[in-house]
C-alpha cells in the first residue's frame, strides 16, 4: 500500500549538470592522449591536488569509483571477476579491485560511443573501448590492498611508473608535526617522480589552486550533507550516490569544487527552506554504512515503501566530506584554511593537515572512533534506525563493522545488519534482504 | 631435544605467569611482528606475541565479521575466554587490517591496564620511514616509562638489543644447519623453537638455544629426508600440518612467514641512537606483505631462501581471507615456476583439514620426486 504524501517533492534541477561532468571525466581520460595530454590512475582518496601541477591536460581515472562503474553493468562485471579468477586472484579480495584488474584483463573500458560518435556507457549501445592504459600511477596507501592493487596493475600492463604516499599515520586526534612532514615529505618526493617520469616542469600556481579546489570540495559537500538534518530530508542516499561520486573523480578539480559550492549547496538550501522532501511519505530515518551493492540500488526505493528514507551515511558524508566539531557540539562543515599559499612546502603541509582529519579515515586506526562518529550521525540526524552492510567486498571500509553495530544497539539505535557486495552481485541476495527489511521496518513500527 | 621449547610453547600462559612471579615485572600481549620487542625488553616488560589455538570460532562472531581472516579470530577469542588475564598491556604495530580488529575489540571488552596501537609506517621503501618512525618511538619509549615507572636509558636499550640480536643469530645458525644434506631438525621442531622465542624471556631462550645447538652439531638423524620443502605464505603456527608433511616423505628446511623466519632474520645495526637504530630495523626487515610495495622485495629473498636451502618444493599456505597474502602468491608463484620450484597452494584456516590436506600433498611429493622413481 502506498503511504499518503505528508511533504512536497521535486526532482534535482542539477541532476544532469552531475551526469556531465561525470560522463566528461571518462571521456577526458579516455581521449587525454588524443589532445597531447596525460592520464594517471590512483585512488578516490589519493591527493590528486598533486598531479594537478603537471597541467590543465592531465586526466585522472580513480580506482573505485571506476570499480563502481563496472559492477553497474552486469554483464561486463562478470566478465571482468570471471577474468580476475581465471589469473588466480581469489574472489574474496576487494571486488572493485577485481572488476579494475578484470577490465585491464579483457580490455575493454566501459564506455564508448554510439554509432552518432556520442560517447556513452557501453550498456547503452556504445562499442567499448580498450582500457586505456595510465602514463603513471599517483596512489594513496592506508588499506591493504592500496597500493597493491597497482602492484598487480603494474603487473597486469607489463609496468608502469608507480608512486605511492603512506598516509596511514594515526587518528586525527593524536596529529603531530612528526607526522604531518613524513606524508608532505612523500608528497616532495612524490613531485620529484611526477616530473622525472612526464619529463615536465612542475607548476606550484596550479597546485595551489588545485588545493583550494580541493578544501571547497570536501568542505562544501559536508555543508550539503549537513543540510539533511532538515526534517523532511532535502536528499535521499540513493540520490547522493550519484552526487557524491563526483568528490571520488576529483577532488581538486574545479568542476567538482565549483558544482558542489555554486550549483549544488544552492540548490539543496533552497529545497530547505522550501521543504522540499527527497521522500514525500518521510516517516523513519535510517542510515547505512559502507558502500551499497551498486547493482541492487533498487533497495533503497524499497524503503519509500514504507515511509523510510535513508538520509546518508558516514560512508557518503566522510567519504570526501571534511567536518569537524562546531562551538555548539554538533557536526558541520570544516572551515576552509583562510590563507594564501608562498610556497610548496607551505601549501603542501596544510593541505595535508587538512587531509587526516578525514573521517573515513579514523576508523582505520580504530572501530571505537568510527562508532562515534556514526552514533553522533544517529543523534544529529535524528535516525529511528541503521541498516549496515555488511560488505564482502570491501575489507577497509567493513573493519570493525560488527564493533559499530555493537556501539549502535548499545546506544539505543535499532540496527539491521545485512551481508553482501558492493561490486560482486554474485554475492547479494536481493530477495532475502527485502525480507530483512520488511522485518526491520516493522520493528521500527512501520505497517 | 627441543623438549623444553615445547614445554614453553605448549604452557604458554604458564610460563607468563610464573615469569610475572618471579620477576615482579608487567607482561605485554602484542600482536604482529612489527612491535618492537627491544624497547619493551628494556623497560623490564615481557612481551609475548598472541596467537591462536586452533578451535573452531565460537565466541567472535558479534565482534569480527566473517570475512575477516580466521587467525585474527582465533586471536581475539583467546582474550574474550581470559586465557591471557595475566596480561598487564595490549599492543599492536600497524600492519593489517584484519588482526587490527582483534586488537581494537579486545582492548574494548577486556581492557588491560595499558594499549597502543604504534604507528608503525606501510611505506618502508621510503627514505623518510626511518625518521618518522624514530619519533614514534620515542613517543612510545615515554609513554612505558610513564605505564612501568621505570627511565629506560641508552644502555637498557644496547643490552635489549644485544640479547635480541644474540637471540636472531642463533636463530639463523639453527637455520642454516638445515642447509646440510641431511638437517638435524625438522620443520615441525623450528617451528616450535621459533613459536616458543615469541613468548619467553630471550635472554631464557638463548640459553635453550645454544644447548640445542650444542647438541645438534655432528647429530643427524635417523630419518629419511625425502623432498626438501620451503613453506611460506600466511601466519601459520600448525604444528600438526608440519608434523603430517614430514611423516609423507618430506623435510621441511626453511620457511617465509612470521610465524617463522620472518620474525627474526635481520639483526638491529648498532648506532649512536638506539631508538634509530632499532627503527631500521623494522624498516629494513624482510617485509610483511602489507609493507612490500612498490617494489617487490619478498620475491627475490624466497628465491634467494630456495637456492641456499637447496629446495625442491614450495608448499604456499594461504590463511583464508588474508587479504595481503592473496595480493602477493599470484606473482610468488610464478617467480618460483619461473626459477623451476613447484608450488603446491593450500588454503587453510585455523582448524587444518589434515587428512584432505595429506591427499593433496602427497600427490605433490610425488609430483616432485617422480625423477627418482624411475
Amino acid at each position: 500500500m502506498e503511504l499518503e504524501a505528508k511533504y512536497p517533492t521535486e526532482k534535482l534541477k542539477c541532476w544532469n549538470k552531475a551526469k556531465d561532468i561525470r560522463m566528461k571525466y571518462y571521456q577526458d581520460y579516455a581521449e587525454a592522449h588524443d589532445k597531447g595530454g596525460l592520464r594517471w590512475a590512483g585512488g578516490a582518496w589519493t591527493f590528486d591536488a598533486i598531479p594537478a601541477g603537471l597541467g590543465d591536460d592531465v586526466y585522472p581515472i580513480t580506482s573505485e569509483p571506476y570499480g563502481a562503474t563496472i559492477a553497474f553493468d552486469k554483464d561486463l562485471s562478470l566478465e571482468c571477476m570471471e577474468a580476475a579468477e581465471v589469473q588466480g586472484y581469489p574472489r574474496d579480495l576487494c571486488s572493485y579491485m577485481r572488476n579494475y584488474w578484470g577490465s585491464i584483463i579483457i580490455d575493454k573500458y566501459p564506455f564508448g560511443y554510439n554509432k552518432d560518435g556520442e560517447f556513452v556507457p557501453r550498456f547503452k549501445g556504445a562499442k567499448p573501448l580498450g582500457f586505456p592504459k595510465p602514463d603513471f600511477i599517483w596512489q594513496d596507501h592506508i588499506c591493504c590492498s592500496h597500493a597493491k592493487w597497482y602492484q598487480v596493475v603494474s603487473d597486469l600492463e607489463g609496468g608502469i611508473p608507480m608512486f605511492t604516499v603512506d598516509n596511514a599515520v594515526g587518528p586525527a586526534n593524536e596529529l603531530t608535526d612528526s607526522k604531518i612532514k613524513f606524508v608532505v615529505e612523500q608528497l616532495k618526493d612524490g613531485v620529484k617522480f611526477l616530473e622525472k617520469v612526464t619529463d615536465r616542469d612542475y607548476d606550484d600556481e596550479l597546485l595551489f589552486k588545485a588545493i583550494r579546489n580541493h578544501f571547497v570540495s570536501t568542505s562544501k559537500w559536508a555543508e550539503i550533507c549537513e543540510l539533511n538534518k532538515a526534517v523532511p530530508a532535502p536528499l535521499d542516499e540513493k540520490s547522493i550516490y550519484s552526487l557524491y561520486v563526483l568528490g571520488t573523480l576529483q577532488k581538486a578539480g574545479k568542476q567538482v569544487a565549483d558544482f558542489y559550492e555554486k550549483v549544488l549547496l544552492p540548490e539543496v538550501k533552497d529545497r530547505v527552506k522550501r521543504g522540499i522532501a527527497a521522500v514525500p511519505n518521510e516517516q523513519f530515518r535510517v542510515m547505512s554504512d559502507t558502500q551499497p551493492p551498486w547493482s541492487f540500488l533498487g533497495i533503497f526505493r524499497y524503503l519509500e515503501k514504507f515511509g523510510c528514507i535513508s538520509i546518508g551515511s558516514l560512508y557518503t558524508f566522510g567519504l570526501i566530506g571534511q567536518w569537524e566539531v562546531k562551538k555548539d557540539d554538533t557536526w558541520g562543515p570544516k572551515t576552509i584554511p583562510d590563507m594564501e599559499f608562498s610556497s610548496r612546502d607551505q601549501a603542501l603541509y596544510e593541505y595535508v593537515k587538512y587531509e587526516l582529519h578525514r573521517p573515513e579515515w579514523q576508523h582505520f586506526y580504530s572501530c571505537h572512533l568510527k562508532s562515534d562518529m556514526m552514533i553522533r550521525i544517529a543523534k544529529e540526524w535524528k535516525l529511528n534506525g541503521v541498516m549496515l552492510h555488511y560488505n564482502r567486498g570491501c575489507e577497509g571500509l567493513s573493519v570493525g563493522i560488527a564493533e559499530n553495530r555493537l556501539a549502535l544497539l548499545d546506544a539505543g539505535f535499532p540496527v539491521m545488519a545485512f551481508e553482501g557486495n558492493n561490486a560482486d552481485e554474485r554475492e547479494f541476495d536481493e530477495a532475502r534482504t527485502k525480507a530483512k527489511i520488511n522485518a526491520f521496518m516493522e520493528t521500527l513500527g512501520a505497517k | 631435544m627441543i623438549e623444553q621449547f615445547k614445554q614453553w610453547e605448549k604452557n604458554r600462559h604458564d610460563y607468563a605467569k610464573e615469569w610475572k612471579e618471579n620477576n615482579g615485572g608487567k607482561v605485554m600481549g602484542y600482536f604482529c611482528t612489527y612491535v618492537p620487542e627491544e624497547i619493551l625488553y628494556a623497560a623490564g616488560v615481557l612481551p609475548v606475541r598472541i596467537l591462536g589455538s586452533h578451535e573452531p570460532q565460537d565466541v567472535t562472531e558479534p565482534h569480527i565479521f566473517a570475512m575477516f581472516c580466521p587467525f585474527c579470530r582465533d586471536c581475539l577469542a583467546q582474550g574474550l575466554k581470559n586465557r591471557y588475564k595475566y596480561l598487564d598491556g595490549l599492543m599492536i604495530s600497524q600492519s593489517c587490517l584484519h588482526i587490527r580488529q582483534a586488537y581494537t575489540s579486545w582492548i574494548k571488552h577486556r581492557p588491560v591496564e595499558f594499549e597502543k596501537f604504534l604507528c608503525m609506517p606501510h611505506k618502508v621503501q621510503s627514505p623518510h620511514a626511518y625518521e618518522f618512525l624514530t619519533e614514534e618511538y620515542r613517543v612510545f619509549k615515554k609513554e612505558a616509562e610513564e605505564w612501568t615507572g621505570k627511565k629506560i636509558t641508552d644502555k637498557d636499550l644496547d643490552n635489549a638489543i644485544k640479547v635480541y640480536n644474540e637471540n636472531r643469530r642463533l636463530m639463523r645458525k639453527l637455520y642454516d644447519l638445515r642447509k646440510s644434506d641431511n638437517p638435524p631438525i625438522t620443520g615441525e621442531e623450528v617451528m616450535e623453537v621459533v613459536m616458543a622465542m615469541q613468548m619467553t624471556d630471550k635472554a631464557e631462550h638463548n640459553k635453550m638455544l645454544k644447548e640445542l645447538l650444542a647438541k645438534l652439531e655432528g647429530y643427524t638423524p635417523d630419518r629419511e629426508v625425502g623432498s626438501r620443502l620451503m613453506i611460506l605464505g600466511s601466519e601459520d603456527d600448525d604444528t600438526v600440518f608440519m608434523n603430517m608433511v614430514e611423516n609423507c616423505g618430506a623435510t621441511f628446511v626453511v620457511d617465509e612467514h612470521c610465524t617463522g623466519s620472518r620474525y627474526f632474520w635481520n639483526e638491529v645495526v648498532p648506532g649512536e641512537d638506539p631508538l634509530a637504530a632499532i627503527a631500521a630495523r623494522y624498516i629494513d626487515r624482510v617485509p610483511c606483505p602489507t609493507k612490500d610495495w612498490e617494489e617487490r622485495k619478498r620475491i627475490p629473498h624466497i628465491l634467494n631462501l630456495c637456492k641456499e636451502w637447496n629446495v625442491d618444493g614450495a608448499i604456499i599456505m594461504q590463511q583464508k581471507f588474508c587479504d595481503p597474502h592473496e595480493l602477493d602468491f599470484v606473482a610468488i608463484q610464478k617467480a618460483l615456476k619461473d626459477a623451476g620450484i613447484p608450488t603446491l597452494f593450500l588454503e587453510f584456516d585455523v582448524t587444518v583439514p589434515v587428512g584432505q590436506f595429506k591427499i593433496r600433498v602427497e600427490a605433490f611429493l610425488e609430483m616432485i620426486g617422480e625423477e627418482d622413481l624411475f
